[in-house]
């Protein structure tokens, strides 16, 4: 039977307190919201969640990569073939991005079980991330919340079996946001839940519901999307579902994860799920979407994960609003940033197996691994013989650092390091961490983030957090 | 290669070397000509059109090749070569003046180094991004690397470091051509405000706009007080960022450029043998490893030396009587002439307040990139 055979989430550790939105100090407990910072957005959050989901597993075996976002920094340049390429997925695996709708996450969740079922591919990798802005100020600037969520979907040993869906489309101006304008907007929301979330979200389970001969009280978990806590509230009245069965929405923790909330909630409800569980999963969106998955032995099987679970125990508050508004590009500047021309395009083709995948060289005359790709070994000095060695996996150790105050970041210093990983030398930025933390041998894994914005496109490269 | 080859072979007979500092009013042309025509009265040129055989100049910021030296000076029909080393630019530069009157071409050759930064609208360095891994990082940024390592094993610390500041500020007010002229106190360069970790404002350079020249000449063309090069040497070292078997104790190119440069000047005791040092202290740790790297004391001792006063005017072995970097100023191109202007001044009794006594053997060292390369030159009384 197809079904979710693995997963994993990101969330970023920032939180933005909704005191520190009104201008007060940071409060811990009060309600927040997870908040992507200057060097994340729904690519490198999409990475995380999709080496999350990997891990224990062969990524040559992912025959297809769907990666659905909203909030995708290019309207032309695939966001799936620069995730594939930081994943080091096969490069005759199939990309493709889901875009456009809230809904895009589920969408991108049903192509890749239709794509199984076909069998155009055995094992499909599908993540989910969203980093939307609401405008300075706005309820949904609050409401809003940064992460991902990545499932591997196949047809053996899944822990989460498919036993349907349904889905519909309609036509809707409640949430949108148009081209070239940074921030989403919505109607009026009464109107938003009263005519478009409420019925919708009941159409598609009662769709469902139908579909696979069920009725509400069959499920054990309920994963329900829903722009905030109320009409979450409402919505499960609606259906009859038991209070019980509810997925945690996580308001006031993590936020509405737009194309990326329902999945969180999934993987929030395969993370307290035992074989046998049913699990209901709506999102919404230009129309609606239901599944339902029937939780297996397997569960039992499966390591354990990083997922909703995980990542909201990582936390770091946000010390003010200025510095939120800084790391979003908010504030005001003088320039807009980016407006140096001078990346070359042909610099960064040459070099995308290191900069995107990490991949450095083992000599196979003196053995030594180094980076970056180099045609004489820094060691032995052998020509032209090596073995491409990707480093992103590993976990690294500081062999020194230092504190820079002097290059712009919302949260100076920036603490850069240099580090060995296995014996290559890498040059690397490290984040997540407080300076106080960092020590000589400090062992440290990678993260995918941006690295900075010249040429007015973002950039990406790896940095280093401290290993968990 | 041979180590007599350079040794005794060519005299510097004139240095010139205009004020360091923000020159907002002067251009790149006026401060060569300043630096080069200083240079040409002290050596005795009067036709330099007849008398310089070819020219050897060093910039980093400049991107209009040596047409901007010889259009200054009017240098035409000759050759004219620009060398670019990083911070060793002036060094290297130097090092290809001595290198063509060695091998016999020329007689006469002029060295000048220089550099504009202030023209550039930002203060400190650029932050050179051509490539997607280039991080936000700074010279800094690069340089303190060896801190927190060297800290760990030596014990040595902030402290130190802004004995150095205060140190070369202070011999920045006894140099006239200097851009800072103010002494500074151990607890202002603590308090000042953090560049990157461990340097505060004070640990770093000024950078500045500067010009520096000298005249070389056929040993057997020159007076007979003319002072002398011993050798120089200028040396390329791996990326310490990626380099597998960096210790972040040392730099590893002035480890060997000084085996070099040693060799060819006949020194088997550095500290004993060498008067007066100035070294690149393009931030105070620079100076502090230099001391070491350089072999005038062991790895680790420079925390003693310094508590001591060691390399301050008046101590055994002064370094950087002019303020060095740090205060003089740092115009990238101009700071190995520059040196070699120092060393000139000190070897010939013309340092003024600043004077060393007794000066014999007088080293110059730059190193640059991150880092990359180093230069280093001895110069010597006939």
């Amino acid at each position: 039977m197809p079904g979710i055979v693995s997963y994993g989430a990101y969330v970023p550790p920032t939180r933005l307190g909704f005191s520190v939105i009104a201008g007060r100090p940071p409060k811990d407990g009060g309600p927040e919201r997870a908040v992507a910072w200057n060097d994340e957005d729904a690519v490198t959050m999409a990475v995380a969640a999709g080496t999350n989901a990997l891990r224990g597993f062969d990524r040559a075996g992912v025959d297809a990569l769907l990666f659905a976002s909203t909030s995708y920094a290019f309207k032309e340049k695939q966001g799936a073939a620069l995730i594939a390429k930081a994943l080091d997925l096969r490069r005759d695996a199939r990309t493709a991005d889901v875009s456009g709708s809230l809904r895009a996450g589920t969408d991108a969740l049903q192509a890749a079980f239709d794509a199984v079922v076909a069998g155009s591919a055995r094992l499909a990798l599908v993540i989910a991330s969203d980093c939307r802005l609401g405008a300075p100020g706005s309820a949904l600037e609050q409401g809003f919340g940064d992460g991902a969520a990545a499932f591997l979907i196949g047809r053996d040993d899944a822990i989460a079996e498919l036993e349907g869906s349904f889905a519909f489309a309609d036509e809707i101006v409640d949430v949108w946001r148009s081209e070239g304008e940074p921030f989403v907007h919505a109607w009026e929301e009464r109107f938003v839940v009263q005519e478009g979330y409420t019925p919708g979200i009941g159409e598609a389970v009662r769709g469902l519901l139908e579909r696979i001969a069920a009725k509400p009280g069959d499920f054990t978990k309920a994963a329900l999307y829903a722009p905030d806590a109320r009409s979450h509230a409402g919505a499960a009245a609606a259906l009859r579902l038991d209070r019980g069965v509810l997925v945690d929405p996580l308001f006031g923790r993590l936020g509405n994860a737009g194309v990326a909330f329902a999945p969180l909630l999934l993987v929030s409800a395969l993370e307290g799920a035992k074989p046998g569980d049913r699990i209901l999963l709506a999102s919404y969106g230009d129309g609606a979407a239901a599944f339902a998955f029937a939780a297996t032995p397997q569960l039992e099987k499966l390591e354990p994960r990083r997922g909703v679970a995980w990542h909201l125990a990582r936390r770091r508050l946000v010390a003010s609003y200025d510095r939120y508004l800084k790391a979003r590009s908010l504030d005001a500047r003088e320039y807009g940033g980016g407006r140096d021309a001078g990346l070359s395009a042909t610099i960064h083709f040459r070099e995308r197996d290191e900069d995107i995948s990490l991949a450095g060289q083992r000599c196979s005359r003196c053995g030594g691994l180094q980076f970056p790709i180099q045609r004489v070994c820094e060691r032995c000095f052998a020509k032209d013989d090596f073995e491409r060695v990707r480093l992103a996996d590993r976990i690294g150790r500081v062999v020194t650092y230092t504190f820079d105050f002097f290059f712009p970041t919302p949260d100076p210093p920036t603490i850069v390091t240099v580090t060995d990983i296995d014996g290559a030398r890498v040059h690397l930025q490290l984040v997540d961490v407080r300076p106080e933390d960092v020590k000589i041998g400090l062992p440290v894994e990678l993260s995918f983030r941006r690295i900075h914005q010249v040429g007015g496109r973002p950039n990406y490269y790896w940095k280093g957090v401290p290993a968990s | 290669m041979k180590r007599d080859a350079l040794r005794d072979k060519v005299a510097v007979t004139g240095v010139g070397c205009c004020p360091f500092g923000e020159n907002w009013d002067r251009a790149p042309s006026d401060m060569i000509v300043d630096a080069a025509y200083e240079a040409y009265a002290d050596a005795g040129i009067e036709d330099p059109q007849r008398q310089i055989d070819a020219v050897f100049t060093g910039s980093i910021y400049s991107n209009k090749g040596p047409h901007e030296c010889s259009d200054a000076l009017k240098l035409f029909g000759k050759p004219v070569t620009m060398v670019s080393n990083y911070c060793a630019t002036g060094t290297d530069a130097f090092r290809c003046g001595v290198m063509s009157i060695a091998a016999g071409l020329y007689d006469t050759v002029l060295v000048v180094g220089y550099d504009k930064p202030k023209d550039r609208g930002i203060s400190g360095p650029s932050v050179m991004m051509d490539r997607v891994r280039d991080l936000p990082q700074t010279p800094a940024g690069w340089f303190a690397l060896c801190a927190s390592t060297y800290f760990a094993r030596y014990g040595a610390g902030r402290e130190h470091l802004a004995k150095i500041a205060v140190k070369n500020h202070k011999n920045g007010t006894l140099a006239p051509n200097s851009f800072l002229k103010r002494e500074i106190t151990v607890q202002e360069a603590l308090e000042a405000r953090m560049i990157s970790w461990p340097f505060g404002l004070y640990d770093c350079a000024a950078q500045t706009d500067g010009a520096a020249a000298a005249v070389l000449t056929r040993v057997d063309l020159a007076p007979k007080d003319a002072v002398l090069v011993r050798g120089v040497a200028v040396i390329a070292g791996p990326n310490p960022q990626k380099d597998p078997e960096n210790d972040f104790l040392s730099w590893k190119p002035t480890g060997w450029a000084a085996t070099e440069v040693y060799a060819q000047a006949g020194i088997t005791k550095p500290f004993e043998e060498i008067d007066v040092a100035q070294v690149h202290d393009c931030f105070t740790l620079t100076e502090l490893l230099t001391y070491e790297d350089l072999g005038l004391i062991e790895k680790g001792a420079a925390k003693q030396h310094i508590e001591a006063g060691t390399f301050e005017l008046g101590g055994e072995l002064p370094v950087n009587t002019d303020g060095g970097l740090k205060a003089f100023g740092h115009p990238t191109g101009a700071t190995g002439v520059r040196m070699i202007y120092e060393n000139v001044l000190q070897l010939r009794g013309r340092a003024g307040p600043r004077q060393v006594k007794d000066v014999e053997l007088a080293l110059s060292h730059n190193i640059g990139g991150h880092p990359t390369a180093c230069g280093i030159a001895i110069l010597g009384r006939q």
